[in-house]
């Protein structure tokens, strides 16, 4: 079962803070949202492979099976670590409440 | 994008000058020939403001290219008997064992094997996903023939089984009983079958327990359909045995009246520190178990009234087999080493490359052996420092699959990087688990080897840990100029405080968290003899570990009541089977890490570090010494993991878990982030304020105090604090304290 942790979707202040900063460290209501997206099944949970080391990353998702290799999101690819983030913590916005992020 | 294609391991970890060591490669397709060279290491962090990779070759014969193959590894743990007197003219035939299935759902596992497939000849009882027990026996054309009970088994539970053949009748009779007792139960029946003609149970094929064996490798049968849980007390008798000669035979010795019959009864309650199993039958058909089941575990009758298997052998006569346990690859050697004799003692590596492929299969080059009869201390090594390398600690680590098997999201407070090591060791199950891994059946994984490869045990693996973070400090040492011998915990555990004694001071790395016995004895004596030892990491000197001198390479652990850790023992397994020892922590066994360093393991997180404020400590003269040109208040606000020198593991002073009285604290870390947590041994009840923001402890102390007859400790207390070494080309405040502290310690001037 996954952390019952409500993410209140106006609270865009939160992840304005986020963006801003994606590798912390961060407010403390903004730690508890973090902490409920990042609280997830080892199956399909999201994980960085690197492309190239030190400078170029794609999205990923763990398969929960040992022996059985990662999959690939092909047009995921960042150059930054920070960037990841970001784009995983949207991503997470959206599935957890059901509604995008929207940020001016 | 990169694959990692080529990695190897080597026979031995510590060498001496003109020793030999011999090292095994395997190669995936693709890889077609590779190109060897030894090199002394000297830096590995390759991220960008880091130091980079370097290293300097060593000439030696071993440097040339080498043809690439795959070579084959055989996990899983099993017992081998050979054929033998004890299994001749059999026509009748009783197997039976007390067995806990821990998969018994995921396919058919083998019990008791002595099958010759080709012949059709022997026997095999097995347990089956829907059939529950299943007897096979050979029809002496080339076929088997099969009985099935016919109830699938329950996961988890002990059953006693049995399997007869009637060779007058034909007749076949299948039984398994649950132990326990539950409402519903249908997991527990009987199955009567008529067998069509005779069947062929006599062979000459090994006997196999805990798995079949259809083929030969490197000298014994390979193991196929392993079966994962326990099994106590298999037995092989030439008649058909009833149901209450079963019975009698579960447990203690071999009744007279059934003697003569019995053709071996395996007792696992006996010669739990060896690979042997002992037949109890008069015919003494002892065997051998093959990779690293677990000994020393719970039996089926377990009463919990004795906590250690050498007070109740008889309740600890179970043997836990696992598909993916593992002690040597047992691979061919790719190429050896003669350590040419004037090598200084150092960090090398066989370095291994093809285009893009490259592996390190890093070993020391320890100080020669034997001392010469001169007595001044410049003579008896080559050094008045030596680096300790823990490889405890590396073992226990080693082949960790927490990253690409669960991403480590939370322990890290950022997404996890998968990395072309990571996705190899994934293809590689074979290569076995880490100390931080559960076995295929769920089991922790309490045994590791260093005879195969560990894929993160490299110095430039990107997970900086260990290894790869420890070079931060060869890195410093190198650039500081200062002479230094490297010596591993293996040759602590064997030779003792006397290895240590050789040097002014010994220095460990970032994070020697393993000690068994003899290694912990040496430091501590090492420190009440007047030397100097500087403790630069966290979280050391935690967990007890074992070796078993017959078994070269393998380590035994326990996690045992409490303690920071990723799987817990069971109930009652807490004394290690190589040496009947106690194991968990070392805090639990009387020895805290604060009374051997000042500080112990308090917290750990894994985003961000922090920094060390001085303390009023800082400023008694005993510790002017440390702070020589130190101007700043704030110490070490950079570093090459996490951005700070307190980071990762933290260690705090604590005079209720052993600090000495005249220890001083002359730094203290702060402002820890809320994803450092305060190590649970160390709580009572689990409250809101565990974290660095809202807990005091949640900090790392930086510790120093004098030892007997001049000698004296220093400790960082925080895994952190090598990563900082580098920073400003290793112009800043924990470089000038570090080297402050290392050239009072190689002073011959007693500290107290």
């Amino acid at each position: 079962m996954p952390s019952q942790y409500p993410i209140d979707p106006s609270r865009t202040d939160l992840a304005r803070e986020f963006m801003a900063n994606p590798m912390g460290p961060h407010s403390a209501a903004l730690q508890r949202i973090v902490t409920r997206m990042r609280d997830t099944e080892a199956a399909g949970r999201y994980v960085l492979v690197t492309r190239v080391p030190y400078q170029e990353w794609g999205l990923a998702q763990l398969s929960g099976q040992r022996g059985v290799d990662v999959t690939l999101l092909e047009d995921q690819v960042f150059n930054s670590l920070e960037d990841a983030e970001r784009a995983v913590f949207r991503m997470r916005w959206e599935l957890i409440t059901g509604t995008p992020l929207v940020l001016d | 994008m990169l694959e990692k294609k080529i990695a190897g391991y080597s026979d031995e970890i510590s060498v001496a000058p003109g020793e030999r060591i011999r090292f095994m490669v395997s190669c995936e397709p693709g890889v077609d020939r590779y190109q060897a060279d030894i090199v002394r290491l000297i830096s590995g962090d390759r991220q960008p403001d880091g130091p980079g990779y370097r290293d300097e070759l060593l000439p030696t014969s071993v440097s040339g290219e080498y043809p690439a193959r795959t070579q084959e590894t055989y996990c899983g743990s099993y017992a081998v008997v050979p054929d033998g007197p004890a299994f001749r003219a059999l026509g009748d035939l009783s197997l039976q064992a007390t067995i806990f299935p821990t998969l018994p759902a995921v396919r058919r596992a083998c019990l008791i094997s002595k099958m010759d497939v080709d012949a059709g000849r022997g026997f095999a009882l097995w347990t089956d996903p829907s059939d529950g027990l299943v007897l096979q026996l050979g029809d002496g054309a080339g076929g088997l023939s099969e009985h099935a009970l016919g109830q699938p088994f329950v996961s988890r539970e002990w059953y006693l089984v049995s399997a007869t053949y009637n060779s007058a009748n034909g007749e076949v009779l299948l039984r398994q009983h649950l132990l326990d007792s539950y409402a519903r139960d249908t997991s527990s029946g009987e199955a009567r079958h008529a067998s069509d003609g005779a069947a062929a149970v006599d062979c000459d094929a090994p006997l196999l327990i805990a798995a079949a064996s259809r083929e030969e490798a490197r000298g014994k049968p390979v193991g196929e359909m392993i079966f994962n849980g326990r099994i106590e007390r298999p037995v092989v008798a030439s008649r058909v045995l009833e149901p209450s000669e079963i019975e009698a035979l579960r447990s203690g010795p071999v009744p007279v009246d059934l003697r003569t019959d019995i053709c071996a009864a395996w007792d696992f309650g006996q010669a739990f520190e060896t690979d042997e199993i002992i037949d109890i039958s008069p015919n003494r058909a002892n065997g051998e178990l093959i990779n690293l089941p677990i000994r020393a575990v719970r039996g089926s009758n377990w009463t919990g009234d004795e906590l250690s298997y050498r007070h109740a052998p008889d309740q600890y006569a179970a043997i836990h087999f696992l598909d993916d346990s593992l002690y040597d690859c047992e691979w061919d050697a790719d190429f050896e080493l003669e350590v040419p004799a004037d090598t200084p003692s150092g960090l090398y590596a066989a370095r291994l490359s093809s285009g893009d492929q490259e592996d390190h299969i890093t070993f020391v080059v320890r100080p020669p052996r034997e001392l010469s009869e001169r007595k001044d201390r410049a003579d008896r090594a080559t050094a008045s420092l030596a680096l300790l390398i823990p490889t405890a600690s590396y073992m226990a680590y080693g082949n960790s699959r927490g990253s690409i098997e669960f991403g480590n999201e939370l322990l890290a407070n950022h997404l996890a990087v998968i990395g072309p090591d990571e996705r190899y060791l994934n293809r590689h199950p074979e290569y076995g688990n880490s100390m931080y891994d559960h076995h295929n059946d769920g089991t922790g994984v309490c045994y590791s080897s260093r005879l195969r490869p560990l894929i993160n045990i490299r110095p430039t693996h990107p997970w900086l840990w260990q290894l790869s973070a420890d070079m931060h400090l060869v890195e410093w040492l190198e650039a500081q100029g200062i002479p230094f011998d490297v010596i591993t915990d293996e040759d602590m555990h064997h030779d003792g405080v006397s290895l240590l004694e050789r040097y002014s001071c010994v220095m460990t790395c970032s994070h020697p968290e393993y000690y068994s016995t003899q290694m912990w004895d040496a430091v501590h004596a090492f420190t009440q003899r007047g030397g100097r030892l500087m403790y630069m990491g966290g979280n050391g000197f935690y967990w007890r570990v074992a070796y078993r001198d017959d078994k070269p390479g393998a380590m035994e652990m326990r996690r045992t009541e409490d303690g920071s850790r990723s799987w817990a023992s069971e109930p009652g397994e807490y004394y290690m089977a190589f040496t009947g020892e106690y194991g968990g922590l070392w805090w639990r066994a009387g020895r805290t890490p604060q009374s051997l360093v000042g500080n112990g393991f308090i917290a750990q997180g894994f985003d961000h570090s922090s920094y060390f404020r001085r303390t009023d400590d800082s400023h008694d003269p005993r510790v002017a010494f440390i702070f020589e040109g130190v101007e700043n208040e704030i110490i070490g606000d950079f570093g090459l993991i996490g951005g700070g020198a307190a980071g990762l593991e933290l260690d705090s002073a604590s005079r209720a878990y052993g600090t000495p009285p005249h220890a001083l604290t002359v730094a203290t870390s702060e402002q820890h982030t809320d994803a450092y947590i305060r190590v649970n041994e160390d709580i009572g009840h689990m409250l809101l304020s565990i974290g660095g923001q809202d807990d005091p402890q949640v900090h790392a102390d930086v510790v120093f105090f004098e030892t007997p007859r001049g000698g004296a400790v220093f400790s960082t207390g925080s895994i952190g604090w090598s990563s900082a070494l580098f920073h400003n080309d290793h112009d800043n405040n924990v470089s000038r304290i570090t080297r402050n502290v290392l050239d009072r310690f190689l002073d011959p001037t007693p500290l107290a």
